[in-house]
């Protein structure tokens, strides 16, 4: 293989493993749409919380990271079960844009008050699996990637599984689809929509772990979420399996653009590439790859 | 303000649709001006002045963004940004050809309403949640671009110094001399919002607002309206970036931050979405907001943290009142302070009789 080759072989890799790491996040995103139709602003902001969970219980001294990663499961599930109450349920039947605002609210709070009480400077989130780099082919991922990309596509498999053959699933598709029918199917409409704001905060709990072990934990690592934004608007909206191809595209684009437009441009066409490409899909196919054709034009 | 309506009856649309809706609302305007224009400026101190100057500034923004998100229902998350293109057009005007602020104070205005069509072209297509993405798309972008731009940013730390506006030889040095360069602004933009949203447009917005569909029945043209509504939304942000600039004395893109958008946002929910005493409601609540943390967290927060983490407590803290503060008005008073401020007026009206 010629250097060049290897060299676009590299960024390809690592933007893959990386694209998988947001479509982990983008996935807690797509389940709140799909279920209950409202837009998570604040999913960055769960990935952050539940990072700052992690580290926070592993600083009492001797506890595993087990109990710890069992702990922030069993926070985040809370966490999701009470926002949906608390917030979310007032605000059934309000326009979008009113959820859109509290959303943002909930970033808000979430991002100002998380510091204060679990900690402001940054903590590392060790996990234990080595800093030697795993060498494929030419190219090499630090292994945080491989486990990022690992527990992703783990999710995706599960939750696939979940709504083509669980009871709960089926039933939360039957609510997704048209609310009024599947209440009158004797669905608890309201009961799934607190499990996809629980189920959000799962995905979000291991989003959490990767991601704070990759970056650190404080409170930027909330601005891994406005990442979400492109991928699910390209994969569609309300497709899991978009949110997959979604975060591939994204990441790959990102990577890209940084290897060969960075030298030109001096740095950050990471932070760039991805926007300018969610504004095309947006004017061209706003429903994204595999999202629903329904949208309302006028 | 506190006045009754009883004995007037109004036979005509024009008499509705009064800038003054009563002879008595003249007084009102008239006391009001004597307090803003004579007694506050002799009578305040500087420190307090410039906090009115930032709650002056802070209105111009409000009003502009409640114009596209309360009246025309179009949401934006991108006024941060478009603060910034009206801040540093006007710099780059004004230390490069070395223009005056009447000058650069139109052309940031302009300019910031040229890419705020731009960014809003996507609501001809799409709208709530798609139009919101989008907008953010635009915020983060048009971050990006004046942060790598040197043309555009000054080079170094993205800043731009500016000095001070002046007028016939008058220099805006002072806080006291600023305050009535932004108290006239202020009122400016008060009055033109007023003048909006009783007119054709005005009207067409909260059309487009209510419904989209039958407004285009009606014979609105709905692209026209709300490429309009970003154009003047953005408009006043442009000009408020500007104002900023020239307060502070310096362009920098991290004053406009994504931050900043919300902030906004904040003030329009807080305040009462579609109504301009809600906007000016909520530039005051918002603004006054950290300054009374601030002073709390002094007084109380030494008790439990150290002075080194002040600073990051009470950022942190303000943000999260606001984010507090957002869902509550979302949740239980959707139209904000101004509802309130309707209660109490309503019941004084009939006072002392219940009804």
């Amino acid at each position: 293989m010629s250097e060049d080759l290897e060299f676009a072989f590299a960024l390809v890799l690592s933007g893959a493993s990386i694209g998988l790491m947001y479509s982990l996040i983008a996935l807690g995103f797509v389940l709140v749409y799909k279920a209950t139709d409202a837009i998570n602003f604040a999913q960055g902001e769960f990935v952050m919380l539940a990072g700052m969970i992690v580290v926070s219980v592993l600083g009492f001294a001797g506890v595993p990271l087990v109990v710890a990663i069992i702990v922030v499961l069993a926070a985040m599930i809370g966490f999701g079960f009470g926002l949906e109450r608390v917030v979310l349920r007032p605000l059934l039947g309000r326009p979008v844009v009113a959820v859109i605002m509290a959303t943002i609210g909930i970033a808000a709070m979430l991002r100002g008050l998380g510091p204060i009480t679990l900690g402001i400077e940054t903590r590392a989130l060790p996990l234990p699996i080595g800093d030697e780099p795993i060498v494929i082919g030419p190219a090499s991922l630090p292994p945080i990637q491989v486990l990022g990309a690992v527990v992703a596509v783990v999710f995706f498999v599960a939750f696939s599984w979940f709504f083509k053959k669980s009871r709960m699933g089926v039933a939360m598709r039957a609510v997704a689809d048209n609310q009024q029918v599947a209440q009158a199917m004797g669905i608890n409409v309201e009961r799934y929509f607190a499990i996809a704001w629980a189920m959000a905060g799962i995905v979000s709990a291991m989003g959490g772990i990767v991601w704070g072990s990759m970056l650190g934990v404080d409170v930027q690592l909330a601005l891994v979420g406005l990442k979400v934004f492109p991928v699910v608007i390209l994969g569609g909206l309300d497709s899991i399996g978009g949110a997959l191809v979604g975060g591939l595209i994204i990441g790959v684009v990102e990577s890209l653009a940084a290897g060969y437009l960075d030298p030109y441009v001096g740095g950050g066409t990471k932070d760039f590439a991805p926007y300018v490409l969610m504004i095309l899909v947006l004017m061209v196919r706003p429903y994204g790859i595999f999202g629903r054709r329904q949208i309302e034009r006028v | 303000m506190f006045h009754r309506e009883s004995g007037v009856f109004k036979t005509t649309y024009s008499a509705d649709m009064a800038l003054y809706p009563l002879p008595i609302a003249k007084w009102t305007v008239v006391v009001l001006a004597a307090i803003f224009v004579v007694i506050i400026p002799l009578a305040v101190h500087e420190y307090y002045l410039s906090i009115l100057n930032l709650i002056f500034i802070a209105i111009v923004g409000a009003l502009g963004l409640n114009i596209l998100v309360g009246y025309t229902g179009q949401i934006s998350i991108g006024h941060g940004a478009f603060m910034s293109v009206g801040a540093y057009t006007a710099a780059n005007l004004a230390v490069r050809l070395g223009l005056p602020f009447w000058i650069t104070l139109p052309a940031g205005g302009l300019m910031a309403a040229l890419i705020g069509v731009i960014v809003g072209m996507p609501s001809l297509r799409i709208k709530g949640l798609y139009l919101a993405i989008a907008t953010l798309a635009g915020q983060l972008i048009i971050e990006w671009t004046i942060n790598h731009v040197p043309a555009i940013s000054g080079g170094a730390q993205a800043s731009i110094e500016v000095g001070r506006p002046s007028l016939f030889g008058v220099s805006f040095n002072t806080q006291g001399h600023l305050y009535f360069f932004l108290l006239f602004f202020a009122v400016l933009a008060i009055v033109a919002t007023l003048n909006l949203v009783r007119s054709r447009v005005g009207r067409a917005f909260v059309a487009v607002r209510d419904q989209d569909i039958a407004a285009e029945i009606i014979g609105i043209n709905i692209y026209r309206y709300k490429l309009l509504a970003f154009a003047i939304s953005s408009f006043y942000a442009g000009v408020c970036g500007v104002l900023y600039t020239y307060y502070f004395g310096i362009a920098n893109y991290e004053q406009f931050q994504l931050i900043v958008s919300i902030d906004y946002l904040a003030m329009i929910i807080i305040g009462g979405l579609g109504s301009v005493l809600g906007s000016i409601f909520g530039a005051i609540f918002v603004t006054l907001l950290p300054i009374a943390i601030r002073i709390f967290m002094e007084d109380v927060g030494s008790l439990f943290f150290t002075q080194a983490e002040m600073a990051n407590v009470i950022s942190g803290l303000r943000l999260g009142v606001f984010g507090g503060l957002i869902i509550f008005f979302l949740i239980v008073e959707p139209e904000g302070l101004n509802r309130l401020w309707r209660n109490i007026r309503s019941y004084f009206r009939v006072w002392p009789f219940s009804y």
